[in-house]
């Protein structure tokens, strides 16, 4: 794996992504600053991290979507390279246009900080084949802007492609209002874009991967994308 | 020459924020306050002179960053 994570002023968890990507693929990944016009050769997954790009102005994301190593990272996306966005990594794809739709203020405005157990769809996709389908993983959320919205036509496409890859849930697997912890239309947690390889997700997998931090979930998602780039290498 | 441009949320969809608001201004016991909807004001100075010409940069200054038109509608104007 060459992951390569891009680093925008206001960026806060890119360390925490780059350690998560080397204790799994065994390789260090290459930061990439925003005003680079190109990736790093070879790179063969772009991730965008979370934090609050220049400070949230404007929208969340919506400054870093405009930076110049977005076009690089579109080309990137348009020749079928994986692209994976945590949190405020969504906002910015979304905001880009590689994913639909846009993550409005939670529902109930408060910004929410802890644990949320969120069900995997499918397991036939880059982004999930490290678990099973319908199974149920534990990983944090840390977002005031994560309530996914998008008009009903969009919404549709996405279910009836299986595009929704992560669904927030109850311990158990099930989908109510209760765990739908920020209003998301769906519940919706991670989407792919049309052609599968851009995935936008709200939940830190990557502050799940070691037993010190009490949960090891957050792997599979990076164990998934290690297996399909071997199998592709 | 002064410009304005005015971006607002598209109607149907939830603005949690305008409805707080709303609500604290119902609090507060301001009359007749039926709903509140939050919106976002641009105050840009430019220095084209040309009226088209201004109203297109505008344009495409709100279609390519000021405004989320997922979301979010605006109004141009020149001041």
């Amino acid at each position: 794996m060459k992951a390569a994570i891009l680093v925008f002023p206001g960026i806060n968890r890119e360390r925490d992504m780059a350690r998560a990507l080397k204790l799994i693929s065994g390789h260090e990944p290459a930061m990439v600053w925003h005003a680079e016009r190109s990736l790093p050769s070879g790179t063969d997954l772009v991730v965008v991290p979370g934090g609050f790009s220049y400070g949230d102005y404007l929208r969340c994301g919506a400054i870093a979507a405009r930076a110049p190593v977005m076009d690089a990272v579109r080309d990137f996306a348009a020749k079928g390279g994986l692209v994976l966005g945590v949190c405020n990594g969504f906002q910015i794809l979304c905001e880009s246009g590689l994913l639909p739709g846009v993550l409005m203020r939670n529902a109930r405005l408060k910004f929410i900080c802890h644990d949320v157990h969120l069900r995997v769809e499918r397991s036939d996709t880059p982004f999930t084949r490290g678990y099973n389908a319908g199974q149920v993983i534990r990983v944090p959320i840390a977002h005031g802007e994560g309530n996914y919205a998008a008009d009903e036509e969009t919404i549709r496409r996405l279910e009836g492609d299986g595009r929704v890859l992560y669904r927030y849930c109850s311990p158990d697997g099930a989908i109510d209002d209760i765990s739908n912890i920020n209003g998301a239309a769906q519940s919706i947690a991670g989407i792919v874009n049309e052609r599968g390889n851009v995935l936008g997700m709200m939940p830190h997998p990557e502050n799940h991967v070691e037993a010190i931090m009490g949960c090891t979930d957050g792997r599979g998602l990076f164990a998934g994308l290690v297996a399909q780039l071997e199998k592709a290498a | 020459m002064k410009a304005r441009v005015t971006v607002t949320l598209k109607t149907g969809i939830l603005d949690p924020q305008g409805k707080a608001i709303e609500g604290a201004l119902k609090s507060l016991g301001v009359d007749g306050v039926a709903s509140v909807r939050q919106g976002k004001v641009f105050d840009i100075e430019l220095s084209a002179t040309d009226k088209a010409r201004a109203e297109e940069a505008l344009k495409a200054a709100a279609d390519k960053l000021l405004a989320n038109t997922v979301i979010e509608n605006y109004r141009v104007e020149l001041l």
